[in-house]
């Protein structure tokens, strides 16, 4: 079974975009991760003026980088088997989001997500984001596709 | 046929753009081309296409799945050939 780490290693994105620090769990039906949210990242510049909260659109990113990516590349190197030295290609299809709590600067957020299904390299979750007073800050509906690149399959 | 392909009608319609009507469906109508369907929501017809219908598709079904034409004749073989 892929390790996290390498499920980490083999995400697509780096600085300033990547919003994954760590998975706590992971099997075929779901995820689980968090992210800190560190004062120096570029857009609390300007989100707002003068008072830095975490953009909605940032928020669901960090879900969909956990509770889609993260699991989407768990679930394509249980089918494809070990030795799967490619990457996934993924594309976000739809997302469906509700926002309860905003988040500041410095703040560490845990996603958990669940498989409804992953089927035709379609995978669709249903994904919950809690900050560290476990309390909800967002829920949706995510779904994307994911597949493995030419070098893969 | 006829009825098949009705089914398979309403269900693609749920599916449309705004900005495309239920009434341009013909048996030619290309998926993606046309009827300007994503890949994850033709992903979504499949899945409503084998409950409507109690088959089960592949992958293979799914990569020559370009029109409804395409659509209905890996219908009635599934149909056919459970």
């Amino acid at each position: 079974m892929i390790s996290q780490d390498t499920i980490l290693s083999k995400l697509p994105y780096s600085q300033p975009f990547l919003f994954v620090d760590e998975l706590t769990s992971i099997d075929e039906n779901g995820v689980a991760g968090a992210f800190t949210f560190h004062k120096h990242l570029e857009f609390y510049k300007g989100h707002f003026k003068k008072l830095p909260v975490t953009p909605g659109v940032i928020l669901t990113e960090c879900c969909a980088q956990i509770g889609l990516v993260c699991l989407g590349i768990f679930l394509l190197s249980n089918e494809a088997g070990q030795n799967q030295d490619s990457n996934a290609s993924i594309a976000l299809s739809s997302s469906e989001m509700d926002f309860y709590l905003p988040v500041f600067p410095e703040e560490k957020v845990q996603v958990i997500s669940e498989k409804v299904y992953f089927r035709f390299n379609k995978l669709k979750c249903k994904v919950k984001m809690y900050n560290t007073e476990r309390k909800l800050v967002c829920r949706g509906v995510l779904s994307g596709m994911i597949k493995m690149d030419k070098n893969g399959r | 046929m006829e009825e098949r392909y009705q089914k398979l009608k309403e269900i693609v319609q749920t599916y449309l753009p705004d900005d495309v009507s239920a009434d341009s469906i013909t048996i030619q109508s290309n998926f993606t081309q046309e009827l300007n369907i994503n890949s994850a929501n033709l992903v979504d017809i499949v899945l409503d296409v084998e409950d409507a219908f109690d088959i089960m598709l592949e992958n293979e079904d799914m990569d020559g799945m370009e029109t409804m034409e395409d659509a209905l004749k890996i219908i009635d073989s599934k149909i056919a050939n459970p």
